[in-house]
């Protein structure tokens, strides 16, 4: 946290240089750090103890967190399943042997996994390993949404009570405590029935139901920084409070939000999940995973494969994003590690 | 007269704190929905049908005043009437409630009473074959679905290997043979001494209890291995090994006793975290509770039901959250003598 202090106060001391001024110092900073590539290796220049740019220092400090990262096997195997999960939802198209959405009701019913539909066929005839591939999209766009809408909001709210103290501080953190109170996926489902079914707004209530946790990280993380030399030193130059908390205290709370974020999304697919099982999140006939898992509900005792796939898919991805949540954690906060 | 402060902050508190909840059913159920007049009276309705019923359902008094009167209609326990059922709700509730009861707590005493013991071995072997295990069944537990694994058991289980009773509370045989005096059929058909009925009612509780018991046993024992690690490494732990006693007894009797501490909390909360896994394990095992009436009644945008059965599990959640902390102050000689400093 240290580390990345000084170049935030280093950038504010820079701005009341003109605009030719400040490209100069670049342009000489820039040249010194080519210098040092080509005298050392990259790896030194990234490793070195003393960066000579804050984009060193940026670039170092990314480097060694990979290091710490990779060197955690389940970790980079939770990261490569979720490039996976990515790769298969942009080629969803190109991947899927089937017409995920039309089936043969004549031929096609209900046929058990074989080598021309790995994972078998549902009541409508579709292929089960298309829909599957299909319903990535759906996923990722769930998980990365709510990701984008609720940790703003949670950041906002933490910081700015964090930062402000007091009245406002205690009515934020209230607020916080109530949506905390209540069960998530309760308080998700009465979110669900009164705006409507549909993926839209299941990924609204997940959103609003999840923002609770990072606004109280946010808010322990700007209360430590509060009282950092180097925000006293922003505050004496003059700066208003909103961009004390927008430009100097916010993005140092940005990295343990994302690790929750990131922890949380396991969360946040079983969730959806459970929205599409209980038919209040995606509509058939879109491949959701979870509203898959209802369908082949009907037939689970006969045809078992229709509820197993989708079910080990969510498993499976779930799984990969917490043990990158785990490995981010570990890389970022060796403090929290055990 | 300190231990009083203390006491009214904390009544402070909780009366906030219901009001917030309350504030956010209201919210839900009065600002965000389409027009409650319209979906009454149709869209085609005259204007003078239409600010009858407005004024009727009090949709035209101003907002605090309709808050108001929700809140007191609340803390009398009306949550209104029920469309679906034509009951009022809280009728409905009581009528469910035993259910989701019997299922959570059979469910926590799995999971406490093999979670907490996982816990303590794996941390005292730390880095074993059980510790091993625990960090996978927890991993697992958090990535799993609930509904998806219950509905592969009842494959197993009951499709498969015959071993437990499918769907439902009990067989249709014994279900009108009970009189209910608890609500529990566990406790009623042994009250009775009706072993059969009691037989056929576990078979039909294990699988989905102990289901429930898996995911916060997955949560208790990860909470209790660490909890554990703590306590171990103090220095009083030294201190009892010097003086020679057993370890069975520094595990069980020193460690364990300070664990329990902030482990009351950990069970308290899973506990409550069991209310919110019901909703979807009683689907999956059509289990008449509270879970099943809920999701029932969203399906069929049953909004008073919905929301009166939001507000009972948010209040029970709210309750035992609430409880946990007082026990922590309680049990915890350290933060009793920070609140008499104070």
């Amino acid at each position: 946290m240290s580390a990345a202090g000084p170049p935030a106060l280093d950038n504010e001391g820079a701005r009341p240089l003109g605009g030719a001024a400040r490209s100069a110092v670049r342009g000489e900073r820039k040249s010194a750090s080519e210098v040092a590539r080509n005298g050392e290796s990259l790896h030194d220049w990234l490793m070195s103890d003393r960066p000579r740019s804050r984009r060193q220092a940026a670039f170092g400090r990314a480097y060694g967190t990979w290091r710490t990262f990779a060197r955690n096997r389940l970790a980079m195997v939770g990261l490569l399943i979720v490039l996976g999960l990515v790769l298969t939802a942009a080629f969803a198209d190109v991947l899927s042997p089937y017409n995920p959405f039309v089936g043969d009701l004549r031929t096609t019913r209900l046929l058990p996994p074989s080598a021309a539909h790995w994972f078998g066929t549902d009541d409508q005839g579709r292929d089960i390993l298309s829909r599957l591939i299909y319903g990535s999209r759906i996923t990722l766009f769930v998980v990365v949404l709510v990701a984008v809408l609720a940790a703003p909001i949670g950041l906002a709210v933490g910081t700015v009570a964090g930062y402000s103290g007091g009245l406002v501080d205690a009515a934020l953190m209230r607020i916080t405590d109530i949506f905390l109170a209540f069960p998530r996926l309760i308080l998700a489902l009465a979110f669900v029935a009164a705006l409507g079914p549909g993926i839209g707004n299941a990924v609204i209530a997940i959103a609003l139901t999840s923002w609770p946790p990072y606004a109280r990280i946010a808010r322990a993380e700007t209360l430590t920084l509060r009282q950092a030399d180097y925000i006293a030193a922003v505050r004496l130059i003059g700066a208003s409070p909103w961009r004390i908390v927008w430009r100097h205290i916010m993005p140092l709370c940005v990295s343990s939000v994302i690790v929750r974020v990131t922890l949380d999304m396991a969360g946040i697919i079983i969730t959806a999940a459970g929205l599409g099982f209980l038919g209040l999140g995606a509509q058939p006939p879109m491949p959701e995973w979870g509203a898959m898992i209802a369908n082949g509900r009907l037939y689970v005792l006969d045809q078992w494969w229709v509820a197993a796939a989708p079910g080990a898919a969510i498993f499976v991805v779930s799984l990969a994003f917490n043990l990158l949540g785990d490995g981010l954690r570990d890389a970022l906060d060796p403090k929290a590690a055990k | 007269m300190r231990a009083s402060n203390v006491l009214g902050r904390f009544l402070v508190v909780i009366l906030l704190t219901y009001l917030g909840l309350l504030a956010v059913t209201f919210f839900i159920g009065r600002v965000i929905p389409i027009d409650p007049v319209l979906a009454i009276v149709g869209d085609r309705a005259p204007e003078h049908v239409v600010a009858r019923v407005r004024e009727e359902l009090g949709l035209n008094k101003p907002l605090w005043e309709q808050f108001y009167i929700y809140v007191s209609k609340v803390v009398h326990g009306d949550f209104g009437t029920s469309v679906l059922t034509s009951n009022p709700v809280m009728q409905d509730i009581r009528r469910t409630f035993p259910a989701t009861f019997e299922l959570a707590t059979l469910g926590i005493i799995i999971g406490a009473g093999i979670g907490v013991p996982l816990g303590v071995w794996a941390a005292v072997k730390r880095g074993g074959l059980v510790d091993q295990i625990v960090r996978v069944m927890g991993l697992v537990g958090y990535s799993i679905p609930i509904f998806w694994l219950g509905l592969m058991a009842l494959v197993v289980f009951y499709a498969r290997l015959g071993w437990v009773s499918g769907p439902g509370r009990i067989d249709i045989v014994y279900e009108y043979t009970l009189v209910p005096v608890t609500g529990l059929l566990l406790l009623d058909s042994a009250r009775a001494g009706e072993w059969q009925a009691f037989g056929n009612a576990l078979s039909h509780l294990i699988l989905p209890a102990s289901l429930l018991g898996y995911f916060s046993l997955a949560y208790i024992s990860r909470m209790t291995r660490s909890f554990m690690l703590n306590e171990l490494a103090q220095e009083y732990i030294v201190a009892a090994r010097a003086k020679g006693l057993s370890e069975a007894r520094i595990i069980w009797r020193h460690a364990l006793r300070n664990a329990m501490v902030p482990l009351v909390t950990v069970i308290a909360l899973s506990y409550a975290g069991l209310l919110e896994g019901s909703v979807l394990t009683e689907t999956v095992f059509a289990w008449p509770g509270l879970g099943l009436y809920l999701t029932n009644s969203l399906q069929n945008a049953d909004m008073n039901a919905v929301l009166g059965a939001t507000i009972v599990v948010g209040s029970i959640f709210v309750g035992l959250n609430l409880l946990s902390d007082l026990l922590y102050q309680m049990l915890d000689p350290r933060t009793r003598a920070m609140v008499q400093a104070r």
